[in-house]
């Protein structure tokens, strides 16, 4: 198997408080060196709580930010990361809020040919079979092409954003969140769309998301991302059944599941570590049963529990 | 562009203003072909002619220039300049903001320190200091008066494309190739033009006075050429003695700017879209009641009972039936929870109990809610303010939204009680104290002085419980409270809630989304659809067996955790619209089991057994048998 996406040592730190002559006064390591591979055709899930860098390391991976160190490859070529049209024909990006993605200013037509006329040069009667294609594969009328997004629902202008995401023949699709501003019932038609449209087109996905139901639903593998760092990453079906990160665990336990009585899986109530002052060590300790005194003093680093799983833990669990 | 010429010519003022500005332009366009005399052509012999004497209209000045021509040809001049130099301003202006704004960052900063400067300067000191570098004359004067006013377009476009460049749709144009300068113009501009249009609407007018001004000083039109300042400007000496050679270019100088104006002000209001929807009007305190139909008596079920309660929202012409009639009770100590997509009207019913739908739009048609006996649909605004806080809290979704972000959290919660009750200082802070250790944040007496920003979500969502608390309500109503909120923190949150019900024998609403809240949280389950409740229950026996095709439907939609991998039960279609009901069942379009009854008069919310379904032809068996 070949790798369609492979990090490596990709990291990201933010200045923040300039000062007048604009030199910064401290900095925000959003996201910590991570190294991920991803397979041809897989399914990649990224979870974590809001904060924990997972929307940074989307904007990355399709050249909106560039990194502050590390590389991306993408079917074995490293990318130059500073030019965003170069990623649009190998890898792109489908946002969040349906809605706001989409220019209000302009019809769904402008819309589908932006990336066929400037990535493609393709002329008009190309663009326009083109355009029928795609919209056949997502399932929406071509007689919407002459709307303007706030004539759509959210799960239509979402679907538009996945046909502006194929027009660009991209192989790999980075899912940022794709659902969450959906109703379920809508949400399902989504995701059943997408999985779909993997095995038409032979599609390989990154899928963002904080709902680890829905994650669990559509990926192969998991990474479970805290404070910036990948602290396990394994199987879809074995992740959230048997996890061997605490937190993992923690998340595992506190998403409300139908027939599970309510407990509140963490007594102390923590919240997440200040990122301008990041804690030594494992920045899971504060808020860990299992936390000991090598936690607080060296940062575990992935390293490879079981067949298929990592875990970045001094004291995984056990089965 | 037809729309927007309807609400122009709404506003009365802005049309006459707009009227007036035709006439004038029509005139001064006019102005060649009209038999007028020469402006320049000086005859001292008949000078100071009076108004209305033979062959000047307007009577001559000071060297027996006919007047009227001279006017004529003025305020031909005067607009012109004044045109120009609003849109000389207007473009330098926005170019110079949409770049700043869109580059951001250093080139943002050089850029608009500059433009500081320049505004530092009072504006006329500024012109004078341009026209006397450039030297006297007409020209000049308008490149002056463009210089003065280009700031006011920066620094505003500026702020607009901040704004702009950090939405999505410029960075989805960034992955489909775009340029810089391609995602500038066919992104950024077309959103810009409407503010460029606005802000340009209620300049040119100052800028028409600014050019006169100029002129009046004897730095814009040299003589002989006339416009409206400099008419002024030689009419000065003779103020007293021939005040009608003042009057006449003054007065046209007042009309233009008045005109202009008014429409300039139309045309904001009539393209700015928070105008258009409606911020300005200020809802009333408690919602518009109008209740067609007769008062339901109470029956006495529960501590709080809703019956058929109608809520609409009446808009234009058109009628949305947020709410269609709603039956619901809660006891004390229970928690109901209401579970439905977005528009299926359960917010605007947790709204609609203690009348705090914005009115306008919203109107409670029908219906009663009976508080203790009392019904509070209609009760008046001392009576509903007085029990708001006291007998019924409610806690939304954005913490943030909730919160005054200058004001201490402590000083909040302590304002909440002293609007039902006097306390002292020391017995408030203490409260205040007492109450956000009931909702468990830790190391309470120091967060007490916290502001809201300073908190993370899951804690000011605390902060909202413990308000709600502050008067020791009996009934909480609890807006999707966890939404907004990680799933670590949703766990603590929800706890909290489950424990003060218990202690407190606090009955809870709980508004949610999310078929997990609902099975760990809530005793009975409401399930609402287009307005209406659809099937209610024991939360037990729903989630194990749901009657109504839509609850069934869409809890297979709902991912389960450790299901693996696997493709999800979708509902095909999209819920109806609430302005355009269908008759019968409002599911029926998306439903698997539909027969012709379904479409037909109005199916009753009937009791099946142990629950109140309102199908038809409910589902038999358990869950799993319908999977």
């Amino acid at each position: 198997m070949t790798h369609a996406l492979r990090l490596m040592d990709v990291s990201k730190t933010f200045p923040v408080g300039r000062s007048l002559l604009g030199r910064a006064k401290g900095s925000v390591k959003a996201v910590h060196p991570v190294t991920l591979d991803v397979q041809q055709n897989e399914t990649l899930g990224i979870v974590g709580e809001s904060g924990c860098g997972k929307s940074t390391l989307a904007r990355m991976l399709v050249g909106l930010l560039e990194p502050t160190t590390g590389t991306i490859e993408i079917d074995g070529e490293a990318l130059d990361t500073a030019d965003p049209a170069l990623f649009g024909r190998k890898i792109q990006y489908v946002f969040q809020d349906p809605i706001s993605s989409l220019n209000p200013r302009k019809t769904i037509r402008q819309v589908m040919e932006a990336p066929l006329k400037h990535l493609y040069g393709m002329d008009a009667t190309e663009r326009q079979a083109r355009i029928a294609e795609i919209f056949d594969s997502v399932n929406l009328r071509e007689e919407f092409l002459d709307r303007y997004p706030h004539e759509f629902s959210g799960g239509q202008a979402q679907r538009i954003g996945i046909a502006r995401a194929l027009a660009a023949k991209a192989r790999i699709l980075i899912l940022d969140e794709p659902v969450s501003a959906l109703d379920v019932s809508v949400q399902a038609q989504v995701l059943n769309l997408l999985a779909d449209l993997k095995r038409e087109f032979d599609l390989t996905y990154l899928f963002i998301s904080h709902d680890l139901a829905v994650v669990e639903a559509v990926s192969d593998r998991i990474a479970v991302l805290y404070f910036g760092s990948v602290v396990e990453i394994g199987r879809a079906e074995d992740i959230f059944a048997t996890p061997r990160h605490p937190y993992t665990r923690l998340l595992a336990q506190s998403a409300p599941v139908v027939g599970r009585p309510l407990t509140e899986p963490e007594a102390k109530g923590m919240e997440l570590p200040d990122p301008l002052n990041p804690p030594p060590g494992c920045a899971f300790a504060a808020r860990c049963p299992r936390a000991q005194a090598r936690c607080s003093a060296e940062t575990p680093h992935l390293s490879r529990q079981g067949e298929t799983t990592e875990v970045a833990c001094f004291f995984p669990l056990d089965e | 562009m037809r729309a927007f010429l309807v609400l122009l010519a709404r506003n009365r003022l802005a049309l006459a203003g707009g009227v007036v500005m035709s006439l004038v332009l029509l005139l001064v366009l006019l102005t060649p072909i009209l038999p007028l005399a020469d402006p320049d052509v000086t005859n001292t012999s008949n000078r100071f002619q009076p108004i209305f004497s033979d062959g000047a209209l307007l009577g001559t000045d000071h060297l027996g220039r006919d007047l009227l021509s001279r006017l004529m040809w003025g305020t031909r001049l005067s607009l012109a300049v004044g045109f120009a130099a609003a849109i000389v301003a207007a473009t330098l202006g926005a170019a110079i903001g949409i770049i700043a704004g869109f580059y951001g960052g250093r080139t943002d900063n050089i850029i608009m320190r500059g433009v500081d400067m320049l505004m530092a300067f009072p504006y006329i000191l500024l012109a004078l200091a341009i026209v006397a570098a450039l030297g006297p004359g007409l020209f000049n004067a308008l490149i002056a008066v463009a210089a003065v006013n280009v700031p006011f377009f920066a620094r505003n476009i500026r702020g607009i494309t901040v704004g702009i460049a950090h939405k999505e749709f410029v960075d989805a144009a960034r992955l489909a190739g775009l340029s810089n300068t391609r995602i500038i113009l066919s992104e950024i501009l077309p959103n810009v033009i409407p503010v460029i249009v606005i802000a340009m609407s209620t300049t040119i007018g100052w800028m028409i006075l600014e050019t006169a001004g100029l002129s009046f000083l004897g730095l814009g039109s040299q003589p002989p050429q006339a416009d409206l300042g400099s008419m002024l400007g030689e009419a000065r000496s003779a103020l007293i003695t021939n005040p009608h050679t003042s009057i006449v270019p003054g007065m046209m100088i007042l009309i233009i700017v008045m005109s202009i104006n008014l429409l300039g002000d139309g045309v904001r209001d009539a393209l700015d879209p928070r105008l258009k929807s409606g911020a300005l009007s200020r809802p009333m305190a408690t919602t518009k009641v109008d209740r067609k139909g007769a008062v339901p008596e109470p029956t006495g079920k529960g501590l709080l009972e809703v019956q058929g309660l109608e809520t609409q929202f009446h808009v234009k012409d058109r009628v949305y039936r947020a709410v269609g009639g709603v039956d619901l009770h809660v006891e004390k100590g229970e928690c109901l929870g209401i579970i439905g997509e977005s528009g299926s009207g359960k917010s605007v019913t947790a709204l609609s109990l203690m009348g705090l739908v914005a009115s306008p739009p919203g109107v409670i048609t029908g219906g009663a809610v009976h508080y203790d006996g009392e019904d509070l649909i209609g009760a008046p605004y001392r009576r509903l303010r007085d029990m708001r806080g006291r007998n019924v809290a409610y806690i939304f979704q954005d913490p943030l939204a909730t919160l005054h972000p200058l004001y201490r959290v402590g000083d909040q919660l302590i304002e909440a009680i002293r609007s039902h009750r006097p306390i002292g200082k020391a017995e408030g802070q203490a409260k205040a104290v007492e109450l956000l250790r009931a909702v468990r944040i830790p190391n309470a007496e120091k967060r007490v002085s916290d502001y809201p920003h300073e908190m993370s979500g899951g804690m000011r969502q605390r902060v909202g419980i413990a308000m709600a608390l502050a008067n020791d309500p009996d009934i909480i109503i609890a807006d999707e409270p966890t939404t907004a909120l990680d799933v670590t923190v949703q766990a603590q949150v929800l706890t909290i809630l489950d424990d003060l019900r218990r202690s407190r024998g606090l009955a809870i609403v709980f508004i949610t989304h999310d078929f997990g809240v609902v099975a760990q949280l809530c005793d009975r389950v409401a399930v609402m659809y287009a307005g209406r409740v659809v099937e209610e229950g024991s939360t037990k026996d729903i989630l194990q067996a749901p009657r109504h095709p839509y609850t069934a439907r869409l809890m297979a939609c709902v991912p389960e955790l450790g299901g693996g991998k696997r493709r999800l039960e979708a509902i095909t279609g999209l819920p109806p619209a609430v302005d355009r009901l269908p008759e019968g069942c409002a599911f029926a379009d998306r439903c698997l089991k539909v027969q012709t009854e379904c479409r037909r008069g109005k199916i009753p919310l009937d009791w099946q057994g142990d629950r109140k379904v309102r199908c038809l032809y409910p589902e038999q068996g358990t869950r799993e048998a319908a999977e």
